[in-house]
């Protein structure tokens, strides 16, 4: 039995609208009463949240954590500890592992290894295709079973149309999120940055607005027919932005997401071959950077992702089109989403919606709420500390970020997961008297 | 990158690019490599300004003819010249880039010569090379071949004196081409009245007008009246791509023909950064005429690469005074 009180706290939630000063009561593990507390409840904890905002823990819907495959890049361990350390209480692992998350025994590990960390909850995503190769299925009921969510490409487009054209049904079949990647290979590999004036000027072989729209519309139109439940990774144009809008207001059960470093830099972030803007989707132009903000807004995007991908420093030391791509999002997932409030651009409330409620929706968790009956998966939120992120306050083994050096205001206090504190000063919270 | 090639008294330290730099420097190398021709022309042809220096002509990729006018302009300098040719393929990946300058540099080298196929190669060794050593680019990628843009702006001064009242067509290749990226930097740095390029959709990159550029797709309009004409060299390669269909019928839409030089000024200059294809981007007529400054192209590319040498180095210490 482990009964907490958190008091002083803002309390913030996207679900109800719920925005005040109040006291908010645990247990075991969950969320029982927010104001008084219920009858006969006694702590045995209490949290001083005076001063704090206490949010929903973030639900993080793409992430790399390297392992099994890649451990010399990043591992559970250490990166669950970043998440935490960043106020996110649940990440997605991307299937795109060595081996790849075709199996149950690979799913089981990845969860195994989570637990072990007792910081944040890893949820594995299931290959579509066995290896990720796109031409056989996985057991997606089996790996359901061990607890997968959803099934996804891994960044690595079916090819046959009618290969994904069964996956998604099978998908479906089996009450199974579908998370794709829009990217047309043909239109993107081999090419490292975004088609426009700035590459023209690098030299760089550019990939187009098209390789991402063209391989949506031929999604869309299989989602039309099978009626699965797709979400779309990582959205990086205006107008690919506007194709889901679009799709959604004909009634497809379809949602999208956007990493957050697209709503911050653009093709121009490159200019100096910045070996650190080297991600795919790539950084694309000012006006797309505008419409995916405006998205993320209106709620054309649902959700902001991290897309984290750790890398060693050698990954990068190169020149950059012989980097690999990726940006390590987890340590600034939430100070970015604050800027985006700091900007006027959002509400807090619409930040969390879009980090937190929105995602957890997409996967069917219950996550992102502030209600009695809720998980207390939650995040506490020192609003005026200023700090800034270097190597040493990043705690992602993977310092590849083009955010270093950066100042951000506010800061994770404390993070906890089912009500147990999985980071922060008072990782012992105090025993009350009596 | 335009803050990176130039010291603090505005100097040339590395020779990267040439966007970004001030009309006034591409002068001054175009008047030191004038002043450079007369010493190849004499019987003894050297002179002492980079004695004691050494140079490393480092390339990635194959070249024959940029890497010995590097070597020759080297050797006329006076400095000792190392050439490392670096086999490299996507697979095999033994030392990485960073070691390999770390033990280079350990040799006391003063300047290296880079010709890599990634565009940004030379600008990412610059960033990572020791204080005293300078990098010359000499090609990287499709991004910049500084010195092959700097050796045409000679030429074409020297057979048209100003750049304000000329036309100047560059014709062929220009996606993949860093010359064609250079040539047009340096035509509007020193202020050409008109640049164009012609060439297929497939062959232009996106926004090449953003780079100071009027875009033609038909020769017949791209060549009417220009003073220059530069033909780029087309790889056979780029047919597997699907960018075009052959290269006859690219000789047919795009070949410098005789007929299609009289579309010109009659004292119009027929350039190409060599080697060249001939019956694919230009007809041996054009090519061996009156008209072609193609040979003179490549003694001037000498000269040029002795001005920038010199003017990396000029007023620097070698690497052991600097650390005395």
């Amino acid at each position: 039995m482990n009964r907490l009180t958190l008091s002083g706290g803002r309390l913030v939630c996207p679900g109800n609208g719920l925005d005040r000063v109040d006291s908010l009561h645990v247990a075991d593990g969950h969320i029982v009463a927010i104001g008084a507390a219920p009858d006969g409840f006694q702590a045995d904890h209490t949290l001083d949240a005076n001063g704090l905002v206490v949010l929903p823990g973030l639900v993080d819907l793409a992430a790399r954590l390297r392992e099994p495959g890649e451990e010399h890049k990043a591992s559970i361990a250490s990166e669950v500890l970043a998440a935490a350390a960043g106020g996110i209480t649940s990440l997605c692992a991307m299937p795109d592992t060595s081996p790849v998350t075709d199996t149950t025994a690979v799913v089981e590990l990845v969860t195994r290894r989570a637990r072990q960390a007792h910081r944040s909850r890893v949820i594995p995503i299931a290959a579509l295709t066995q290896k990720l190769a796109g031409e056989q299925l996985t057991e997606m009921a089996a790996m359901k079973a061990a607890g997968c969510v959803a099934v996804s490409d891994g960044g690595r487009p079916v090819m046959n149309t009618l290969v994904l054209r069964r996956a998604m049904e099978y998908a479906a079949t089996q009450d199974l999120t579908v998370m794709l990647t829009p990217v047309d290979p043909y239109l993107s590999e081999g090419f490292h940055m975004h088609e426009g004036w700035v590459a023209t000027r690098l030299g760089i072989a550019g990939i187009p607005v098209a390789a991402e729209t063209a391989a949506l519309a031929r999604y869309l139109a299989l989602a039309e027919e099978t009626g699965a439940q797709v979400h779309f990774q990582r959205i990086s144009s205006g107008r690919g932005a506007a194709m889901v809008k679009e799709a959604r207001e004909r009634g497809l059960p379809v949602t999208a997401d956007v990493a957050m470093h697209h709503l911050f830099l653009t093709e121009m972030d490159v200019s100096g071959y910045d070996s650190q803007c080297n991600v795919q989707p790539p950084l694309r132009s000012h006006a797309d950077r505008e419409a995916l903000r405006a998205a993320v807004a209106d709620g054309s995007l649902q959700a902001i992702c991290s897309d984290h991908q750790p890398h060693e420093p050698d990954a990068k030391q190169v020149p950059f089109v012989s980097a690999e791509p990726g940006i390590s999002g987890l340590d600034s997932l939430l100070p970015l989403g604050l800027r985006l409030v700091e900007e006027g651009l959002l509400e807090l409330s619409t930040l969390l919606r879009r980090l937190s409620l929105e995602p957890a929706g997409i996967l069917g968790l219950p996550g992102g709420h502030l209600q009695p009956g809720a998980p207390a998966d939650l995040c506490l939120l020192d609003p005026e500390q200023i700090w800034r992120l270097d190597t040493d306050t990043m705690l992602s083994r993977g310092k590849n970020s083009p955010f270093l050096g950066w100042e951000f205001t506010g800061r994770v206090r404390q993070t906890l997961l089912q009500g147990r504190v999985i980071h922060g000063q008072a990782g012992t919270p105090e025993p009350v008297a009596g | 990158m335009k803050t990176i090639q130039l010291d603090d008294a505005g100097r040339l330290r590395h020779f990267l690019t040439v966007e970004g730099l001030p009309r006034s420097l591409l002068e001054r190398i175009l008047d030191t490599a004038e002043s450079f021709s007369g010493v190849i022309e004499k019987s003894v042809k050297k002179v002492p300004l980079l004695r004691g220096r050494t140079i490393i002509n480092l390339f990635f990729e194959p070249s024959t003819r940029t890497r010995t006018t590097f070597e020759l302009a080297a050797k006329r300098l006076s400095a000792d010249v190392l050439n490392i040719n670096v086999a490299t393929s996507a697979t095999s990946k033994g030392e990485s880039l960073l070691d390999m300058l770390r033990n280079l540099e350990a040799m006391q080298c003063d300047m290296f010569v880079v010709r890599h196929a990634d565009s940004g190669a030379a600008h990412f060794i610059a960033q990572h090379v020791a204080p005293h050593v300078s990098v010359v680019n000499a090609g990287d990628g499709s991004h910049a071949h500084p010195t092959q843009a700097m050796l045409d702006m000679y030429t074409i001064r020297r057979h048209k004196g100003d750049f304000e009242p000329l036309r100047v067509a560059i014709v062929g290749d220009i996606l993949h081409s860093r010359v064609a990226r250079s040539q047009i930097h340096a035509l509007n740095a020193l202020g050409t009245g008109e640049v164009r390029v012609v060439a297929p959709r497939t062959l232009l990159p996106r926004d090449v007008g953003s780079l100071g550029a009027h875009v033609y797709h038909d020769i017949r309009q791209g060549l009417k009246d220009v003073d220059v004409i530069i033909t780029l060299r087309l790889q056979r390669e780029r047919m597997q791509g699907a960018l075009l269909p052959s290269e006859h019928e690219y000789y047919q839409l795009y070949g410098i023909s005789q007929e299609r030089l009289a579309l010109a000024r009659p004292d119009a200059i027929v350039m190409h950064p060599g080697p060249i294809n001939r019956g694919v981007e230009i007809e041996s007529a054009v090519a061996d005429g009156p008209q072609s400054v193609i040979l003179n192209q490549v003694t001037n590319g000498i000269a040029v690469r002795m001005a920038v040498m010199s003017l990396c180095l000029e007023g620097r210490g070698a690497a052991e005074e600097e650390f005395a």
